[in-house]
């Protein structure tokens, strides 16, 4: 009973494809798949959009949404249908054709990311050996579509925003992909499945997971900044700072095609972390083994939508950065330490088994950690904040 | 030669052209890229899994956003008024790049011969790939990092500010 509940999507999309003769089973197997991640994701991106809503309202002494429904919980649907129905304004010196393609390449390569992403045993549309270079590959992809929309809409705000976001996302993409690099090179995999079954192990009720190894939480954080910078969430939304830009590379943008910017931020949202959950946080595998007659999606979901959650709180907390201070972080403190990681988890490998590894490899990303800390916070003389015009 | 290679080369070929003859540069950068993914498509059909998804990595995610910078920092983006889309030298740059596509061609024709027959299609794994690399062609590798790294400090070194006074 409790191993079909587990494989409850499996056996649905069998059972579906049941019905067709022998040689249809293939391609339906695959439309069905690519249907659910439609349907599931935006689903998620609506309950996301809610979250963040009555999140950071209630972080804000707000109350938020509390109109539409039961607490405003109908809320993103009177949203969709007012995104539907406004006018699409285009600006008159727009390029034309860009503006239109920008949005929808967006869209199209944000769902791409999870195709290769594993939402519970089994569940994974494409199972290719290279799925991680795969993902990587179509979230290089989304930088070309936001400069696309800031080129296009002919103005300043856009193109500064859009090259605040590239600058930004280039920078980030570096200590990402490095600090996943570590996780290939301890499973030995490029393949997101056999990463995830790497971790689904347990020694005395606890999960292998990689986020529980000196080098995996070091890993785990590094990504989590990068990812968030990379995603332009807060404190990383420098190109759409409203304060200083309107909206960034998308201000020109109005109904539905904003609706798709908002669609396709939040979708990168979601895929990043569905993969800081695959590579960190043991993907669809119980956080205890007494658990692990939960249905592995419930799992994976509820570690994504727990990312999602922390992603708003980091929103309400903390302040935007200056550009000079996310860039000197990037270049300066993030891609030094993930060399320093991958070092360590070289050291790791080869000491072998043993207590003496753990403390050997937690004592360098320690040491290091703070002592650059200090000298970095030393170098840059913080004292009492002074104000020039308010005393 | 499937019905889906004419495609993607259509695609390609399309691409690749509209490069050349579009007149807004950046226009141009953008139709290089579509260039750029029907090659890695083509990389894609013929089973090559590391070699498409790195040319997407690269092409598409470093090389065309660092093409457009440069073109957006350099000069304007505006479409220049005067004279047609073909240089004054374009004889030379068409013979530069036909005798450089009959070398090639030449080189790929001749080496049909030296290879091994064979019937089924190698199927080549990302792992394969990455022991060969770490193995076999360990020492071309490390040489290309190095000197990588060394245009890097140098890339840095004409871009760094020179401190204002000099010693």
């Amino acid at each position: 009973m409790l191993e079909k509940a587990d494989q409850l999507f499996v056996l649905l999309k069998d059972w579906l494809v049941g019905f067709l003769p022998g040689g249809w089973h293939a391609p339906a197997g695959a439309i069905l798949g690519v249907l659910a991640i439609a349907v599931v994701y935006p689903t998620l991106f609506a309950i996301a959009v809610l979250l963040e809503r009555k999140g950071l309202g209630r972080m804000q002494n707000r109350i938020g949404p509390n109109r539409v429904g039961p607490f405003g919980v109908l809320q993103p649907i009177a949203d969709a249908i007012k995104s539907l129905t406004k006018e699409d304004v285009v600006p008159l010196n727009a390029d034309k054709t860009v503006h239109f393609l920008a949005p929808v390449i967006l869209v199209v390569v944000a769902f791409m990311g999870f195709a290769v992403l594993p939402a519970g045993r089994n569940m994974v549309l494409v199972d290719m050996d290279a799925s991680l270079l795969f993902y990587f590959a179509m979230g290089a992809s989304t930088e070309l579509s936001i400069f696309m929309a800031g080129w296009s809409s002919r103005n300043k705000y856009s193109l500064l925003g859009a090259m605040r976001a590239v600058a930004q996302m280039i920078s980030y993409e570096v200590p990402l992909l490095l600090s996943s690099v570590v996780i290939v090179m301890m499973t030995g995999s490029l393949s997101l499945v056999k990463i995830v079954e790497a971790q689904n192990h347990y020694t005395w009720g606890v999960p292998h997971w990689y986020i529980f190894t000196p080098w995996g939480c070091a890993a785990f954080v590094m990504y989590a900044i990068s990812a968030t910078a990379e995603t332009n969430r807060s404190p990383f939304d420098l190109p759409e700072g409203e304060s200083e830009l309107v909206a960034g590379y998308f201000t020109e943008y109005s109904g539905f095609k904003f609706a798709l910017f908002f669609l396709g931020e939040y979708l990168g949202m979601l895929s990043i972390s569905g993969l800081g959950t695959t590579l960190f946080l043991g993907g669809w595998s119980a956080p205890f083994a007494f658990l692990q007659w939960i249905p592995s999606w419930i799992w994976f979901f509820s570690k994504v939508m727990l990312s999602i959650v922390v992603l708003i709180w980091v929103r309400g907390t903390l302040p935007r950065l200056r550009q000079d201070q996310l860039m000197n972080f990037a270049w300066k403190f993030v891609l030094p330490m993930t060399l320093l990681n991958l070092v360590v988890a070289a050291i790791w490998r080869f000491m072998g088994e043993g207590l003496l590894r753990w403390v050997v490899c937690s004592a360098i990303l320690l040491v290091v950690y703070v002592v650059a800390g200090r000298t970095e916070m030393r170098r840059k003389h913080f004292g009492p904040r002074s104000y020039r015009y308010a005393e | 030669m499937s019905f889906v290679f004419w495609l993607i080369a259509a695609l390609t070929v399309a691409g690749g052209l509209a490069a050349v003859l579009l007149k807004n540069l950046v226009h141009c950068a953008l139709a290089l890229t579509i260039a750029f993914a029907g090659l890695a498509l083509l990389f894609l059909q013929l089973d090559a899994q590391f070699a498409g998804f790195a040319q997407i990595l690269v092409y598409i995610g470093a090389v065309a956003i660092l093409v457009v910078f440069a073109i957006l920092l350099t000069r304007s983006s505006e479409t220049p008024k005067d004279g047609g889309i073909f240089s004054r030298t374009w004889w030379a740059g068409l013979a530069i790049a036909s005798a450089v596509f009959a070398v090639i061609g030449w080189a790929v024709l001749q080496s049909v011969a030296g290879l091994p027959h064979e019937t089924a299609v190698p199927t080549v794994t990302v792992q394969q790939i990455g022991m060969a690399l770490m193995g076999r062609y360990v020492l071309p590798l490390e040489i290309v990092a190095l000197l990588l790294t060394a245009a890097l400090i140098g890339a840095v070194i004409v871009a760094m500010h020179e401190k204002d006074g000099a010693r």
